[in-house]
């Protein structure tokens, strides 16, 4: 007994140990995945019951596996309309969001000028402010004017609004792409004889054009996927989000979670495609 | 057009910025000035409404009314801002030092749910969390919790819901100021003797764990003693075991500027949601988000509604000057994100 016992811990503690330092070695990385698995488990979800079978109007409990919602996509009333409208808007405000931001982007990296810091004052603003606020006070004016265009809200004020928020999203992801930006080419360029809208096209254009598209994908995904400042300036038109907020009352159809599957396909697909187109520009 | 712009240099970036800030300041800056005005409107969508100075009196009814509303919001939202930093500052710091050729794939990951309707995620979280759904629904059965059971419509269903929300928004700036330290200081640090955090680790874990119990506790209802018992064990454990001096004193303060910018925008945009609230909650757990959107879009009773949003962008902004000079960080007041 007298040998056995440390004989018995001897062989048990090394073991204890080693688990330990198995533990501490990978104790972040077990959480890293479960960290990632609660990240994805709602889209899991919505992807899951895009498949379901509900038995009446609630799409809350799994009924059963089927098909038939992803081969009518658009098969319930106003739902195609919805998402029509919302991708309208969407391509709208990105586009001139874009443009608008893109401006103010070449004006903040270019050039030295007075009043600059109000101006970075004023794009970062709209960012720290509580959507709430945003689409509320845009209400207020929309009240007050009180006539059309502005009232009563329409596809006109959704579109104001999105394009709002979107530019300071723009000014920032295009900055951010300038402020590495080679300027000897542009130089070089002009050196060689090229005038200045010459050089913008050849060269400058060109290279800051990864960090406009990426501009151009992520004030896409904020418009199409907005809700609370649409919310506030859409009065009875009907974007997906709201669709999907007004239907919530009495039952979300199971063609919603189809329509927000293909977005998030289509979404995740096209950052993969200009990750990828990117990565074999710096290659190249 | 280009002679007149090569004459006049100093107007191209005017010129550039024009068009984007007009539209700045008729739609966001206009907007502001506006809800001001309305705030001290009186009457009604039919009858009209009318400006007048004595309606002040707005933001006094607005608040001996709803004040209670301001409360919660701030315990909620504090909450889930205390939550997504410890959900992400290990999430962060695991990407940014063992990361490796996975790197860009997990960051693509913790951004990769945005990619889906934020009205759908808060609506699943409905389905996960309810009383029968698949996560306290085998539980029950199995009996290892009471039938009676319930997270969904329960403060602590609105605190997860805002917590997944804005898990990446906490996630992204601490991943950014980590991957920014220089790992040779951690290097240097550990050949001056810096070890494991025993006793240091074990002291600030019991308090800080014990802290976070009680104030969760508190903002959630349940019994306080239990949550800061379980805290201050929790924390004593981690700290202890698992924390290193180094990680104290070089990589953690050298990261503040990312939990800065991460907390900031966690609370903020937490102070003024409503959607986790109506779906996850009840009645009893409605933050102001709530009674600003019912009051503007409901009852149209503009002038209150005004007044409230108001205060909650007044008080927003008094809170980020108070924390931006506590911690010292200018990254958001220069505009620099």
């Amino acid at each position: 007994m007298a040998t056995a016992a440390p004989t018995l811990r001897h062989a048990e503690l090394p073991a204890a140990v080693r688990a330990w330092r198995w533990f501490r070695a990978n104790v972040l990385f077990m959480y890293t995945g479960f960290a990632i698995l609660y990240l994805m488990l709602p889209v899991m979800v919505i992807i899951l019951f895009g498949f379901n079978d509900p038995a009446g109007r609630s799409n809350f409990v799994w009924q059963g596996f089927t098909l038939d919602y992803w081969l009518d996509p658009l098969g319930v009333a106003g739902l195609a309309n919805a998402v029509v409208l919302s991708l309208e808007i969407a391509f709208l405000s990105t586009l001139a969001a874009t443009i608008l931001g893109t401006l103010i982007a070449l004006a903040l990296v270019r050039y030295g000028f007075r009043g600059r810091g109000a101006a970075n004052m004023l794009i970062a603003l709209p960012m720290a402010t509580p959507e709430i606020v945003l689409g509320a006070s845009l209400l207020t004016m929309f009240v007050a004017i009180g006539q059309p265009p502005f009232f009563p809200l329409s596809f006109f004020t959704i579109l104001i609004a999105h394009i709002m928020f979107n530019i300071s999203y723009v000014v920032v992801t295009v900055r951010a792409r300038l402020a590495g930006f080679p300027r000897h080419l542009e130089e070089a360029a002009m050196d060689l004889g090229a005038n200045e809208w010459t050089t913008f096209w050849k060269v400058t254009f060109p290279l800051i054009f990864p960090g406009i598209l990426a501009a151009a994908l992520l004030a896409f995904s904020l418009s199409i996927d907005d809700f609370v400042i649409t919310n506030f300036t859409s009065g009875k038109t009907q974007t997906f989000p709201m669709y999907i907020y007004a239907k919530s009352r009495i039952g979300i159809p199971v063609q919603v979670n189809v329509i927000g599957t293909l977005i998030f396909v289509i979404a995740v697909g096209s950052v993969l495609i200009s990750t990828l187109a990117q990565r074999r520009n710096r290659a190249a | 057009m280009g002679a007149f712009l090569r004459r006049n240099r100093r107007l191209v970036p005017y010129l550039l910025l024009a068009p984007g800030l007009l539209w700045l300041l008729l739609f966001y800056v206009y907007p502001g000035f506006q809800m001001a005005i309305t705030s001290f409107w009186s009457g009604s969508l039919e009858k009209g409404f009318t400006f007048a100075l004595e309606n002040w009196t707005n933001y006094t009814a607005a608040l001996s009314r709803f004040s209670g509303y301001y409360v919660r919001s701030i315990g909620y939202s504090a909450a889930a801002t205390i939550l997504t930093f410890l959900i992400a500052y290990p999430l962060a710091y695991t990407i940014a030092f063992r990361g490796g050729r996975a790197k860009n794939l997990l960051l693509f990951l913790v951004v990769a749910p945005f990619f889906t309707s934020f009205l759908l995620r808060t609506i699943s979280w409905k389905i996960i969390l309810g009383d029968s759904g698949i996560v306290f629904g085998p539980l029950k059965d199995v009996g290892l919790l009471p039938e009676d059971f319930r997270v969904l419509a329960t403060p602590v269903a609105v605190v997860s819901g805002l917590t997944y929300d804005f898990l990446p928004f906490m996630t992204l700036p601490i991943y950014v100021a980590l991957e920014k330290v220089d790992k040779r200081l951690v290097e240097a640090a550990q050949d001056l003797y810096a070890g494991p955090w025993r006793r240091g680790g074990t002291i600030v874990g019991i308090v800080l764990g014990g802290g976070l119990g009680l104030l969760l506790g508190q903002i959630f209802g349940y019994w306080p003693p239990f949550l800061a018992v379980g805290g201050a064990v929790a924390g004593a454990i981690i700290g202890a075991l698992l924390i290193s001096e180094s990680f104290v004193r070089v990589t953690f303060p050298l990261s503040l500027p990312g939990v800065f910018a991460g907390s900031l925008l966690t609370f903020i945009p937490s102070m003024g949601d409503y959607i986790n609230a109506e779906f996850l909650g009840n009645p009893d757990t409605r933050m102001i988000g709530n009674v600003i959107q019912n009051r503007f879009l409901t009852q149209t009773d503009y002038p209150t509604a005004a007044a409230l949003s108001f205060i909650l962008m007044a008080g927003m902004l008094a809170a980020v000057a108070v924390y931006a000079r506590a911690l010292g960080t200018e990254e958001l007041t220069t505009g620099r994100v």
